[in-house]
């Protein structure tokens, strides 16, 4: 249970971070905290302890396995987050030549 | 067998554009022409084919719980039918409009990715597809929102791709839960499994649900990025996003979700009410201080949604044939202003509605097309959006929600206020224009007229026999529980 809470915590510290910090690399650095955090939470709900990986061999029997359909998930949703930071760091240095700041406070040119 | 066609498609259009076109923008234009049609064919022939018995296909040829299943139900070819509509609509309009930005075939291969986005969350049965698609979606609409290149342009497109990547986070961490009680991620054995659990952990879900798809749908609370991704967006886009990507990633899946899966747990559809109302009410008095032109059509996209979400509230069948008729009018009559903005911006060089004037005798088609998007949006007869609102109002009377009713009705006055405030300021004021640099091409022109005569064309859905046609099987997907379980899994 334990294990839960800390995965829920490193959720709330990327929140914080995306929520609270003003340099716009911090908060993609947040937003990925926050994105590993998801992930580790979806693996865990598949992890057993002492369990084997869930590969049938010939005379072989195995008692407990992992799941492994989460780690599947995992695996295709970080390829995404993957994509989606590339994009946000491409944005960040359009918006840096534009701007000449990382400073989002500075960066307000929509209003209202 | 035509349900993977809806992903393959706009998919291998996009693909073809990215392969064939080396810096002219001809061939992609024709082909992402053509794909969108055939979509739009195809959507219809899904329509007529699903009205009896719902088409599933798994993909790989295994069976249900272990595979990812595509599911065509009439629901969902009714939002594959409006895809089509405005995506044709928003590219006749794109071929001038962005060559005046920039001639590349980039755009083109986006706006495909986009569909095939839409289409597949529309289409999947399956919640962690439904994701994917998800973010297919969202990646090609925050790189089109930053397409015009612009410094607001970029800034806004930072803020839509924070809000979403939250939201996107939400939505895993809800996925995860829903899987750990129920072993599955197919949508129909999740609401097959999901009434035997725990109710505690069941809400829990939802709430996590609500406020990842309400983020992507622009409810009140979570509303902040719209009004700059959708004013900032080169303007077909922004129509292609209030028009259908604000529904298609956040009204169809809460829909889905909540009336299919949830099989809409009273708490739900309290919120539901609340947050409609907030957000008709809140959304049109920011609307009225408005004087950027898109930026006011942002607000005014919503306050509607706002309207589609009382009425999902209300929950009854008239309540949500209300629902999805104003789903249909919002598209038409919110694209075919954000076309009107667009036109006016591109020939006068400002959004401003102060620094506009008498445009009837310069722009004279985008001053009636506007004219009549007008009078449909703040709800005057004979105009669709008249009909949607009504009926929305009319089963808020009837199931006794009469707070709902009073709020829907402000609503509709004050959607009148701002509109006749762009009227009066935009297309009818005292400065006097003679001459204008850009002049709408054909193409801008056509997208405009076609938009315009739906708006009033759609009003006949609500003659009894056409509705019974078009309309009822809907509304029966979505209002019973346990059908769409057996269309899936089988009786």
């Amino acid at each position: 249970m334990i294990i839960y809470l800390l995965c829920f915590i490193l959720f709330l510290v990327g929140l914080y971070g995306v929520l609270t910090k003003r340099n716009l690399i911090k908060i993609i650095l947040s937003l990925s905290i926050m994105e590993y955090s998801a992930n580790l939470f979806l693996v865990l709900f598949g992890y057993k302890r002492d369990a084997l990986f869930p590969i049938l061999e010939k005379g072989k029997e195995i008692q407990s396995m992992v799941d492994p359909l989460p780690q599947a998930l995992v695996l295709t949703s970080i390829v995404i987050e993957l994509g989606i930071t590339a994009m946000l760091v491409a944005l960040a240095v359009r918006l840096y030549q534009k701007y000449k700041t990382f400073d989002i406070t500075k960066i307000r040119r929509l209003s209202g | 067998m035509i349900v993977p066609y809806f992903i393959i498609i706009p998919l291998l259009a996009a693909f073809l554009i990215t392969l064939i076109s080396s810096d002219d923008d001809r061939w992609a234009i024709v082909i992402s022409i053509l794909a969108v049609i055939i979509l739009g064919i195809l959507s219809v022939i899904g329509f007529i084919s699903v009205s009896k018995e719902a088409i599933v296909y798994s993909m790989g040829g295994w069976k249900i719980p272990y595979t990812v299943c595509l599911v065509l139900d009439p629901f969902s070819s009714f939002m594959l039918f409006i895809i089509p509509l405005i995506g044709l609509a928003a590219l006749l309009y794109s071929i001038s409009y962005i060559r005046h930005l920039s001639k590349s075939w980039k755009y083109y291969a986006l706006f495909m990715l986009l569909i095939t986005g839409m289409n597949g969350v529309v289409i999947t049965g399956d919640l962690f597809n439904l994701f994917i698609f998800m973010e297919v979606a969202l990646f090609a609409a925050y790189s089109l929102v930053a397409y015009g290149g612009k410094a607001e342009e970029f800034e806004a497109s930072f803020k839509y791709a924070v809000m979403g990547s939250i939201s996107s986070s939400l939505i895993l961490i809800g996925i995860g839960l829903t899987y750990s009680i129920t072993s599955t991620l197919t949508l129909a054995k999740i609401a097959e499994v999901l009434p035997g659990q725990n109710p505690v952990v069941v809400n829990w879900i939802g709430a996590i649900f609500l406020a990842g798809f309400g983020l992507k749908a622009a409810i009140m609370p979570f509303h902040a990025w719209l009004p700059d991704a959708h004013s900032s967006a080169p303007a077909p886009i922004s129509s292609m996003l209030s028009g259908v990507l604000i529904k298609a990633l956040g009204i169809y899946v809460l829909i889905r979700l909540f009336y299919n899966v949830f099989g809409l747990p009273k708490i739900f559809s309290d919120i539901f009410l609340v947050l409609g109302g907030i957000s008709i009410i809140c959304a049109s008095l920011l609307a009225i201080s408005q004087w950027d032109f898109k930026r006011l059509l942002a607000y005014s996209s919503i306050s509607q949604i706002g309207f589609i979400l009382l009425a999902l509230g209300i929950g009854t069948r008239m309540a949500v044939f209300g629902a999805i008729f104003h789903i249909l009018n919002h598209a038409i009559f919110k694209s075919l202003l954000f076309f009107n903005a667009g036109t006016v911006e591109m020939a006068l060089g400002t959004r401003d509605l102060r620094k506009m004037g008498k445009l009837g005798k310069v722009l004279p088609i985008t001053s009636t097309t506007s004219m009549i998007a007008t009078l449909s949006v703040s709800g005057l007869p004979p105009f669709n959006g008249f009909f949607s609102k009504m009926i929305i109002i009319i089963a808020a009377i009837q199931a006794g929600f009469f707070q709902s009713a009073i709020v829907a009705v402000i609503g509709s006055v004050l959607t009148l206020g701002y509109f006749l405030k762009v009227q009066r300021h935009g297309f009818h004021g005292e400065k006097e224009f003679n001459e204008i640099t850009n002049v709408p091409s054909t193409g801008m022109r056509t997208a405009m007229i076609i938009l315009a005569i739906l708006c009033v064309c759609s009003s006949v859905l609500i003659i009894p026999g056409i509705k019974d046609v078009v309309f009822d099987p809907v509304i029966d997907t979505i209002i019973n529980k346990t059908e769409y379980i057996q269309l899936v899994l089988g009786r």
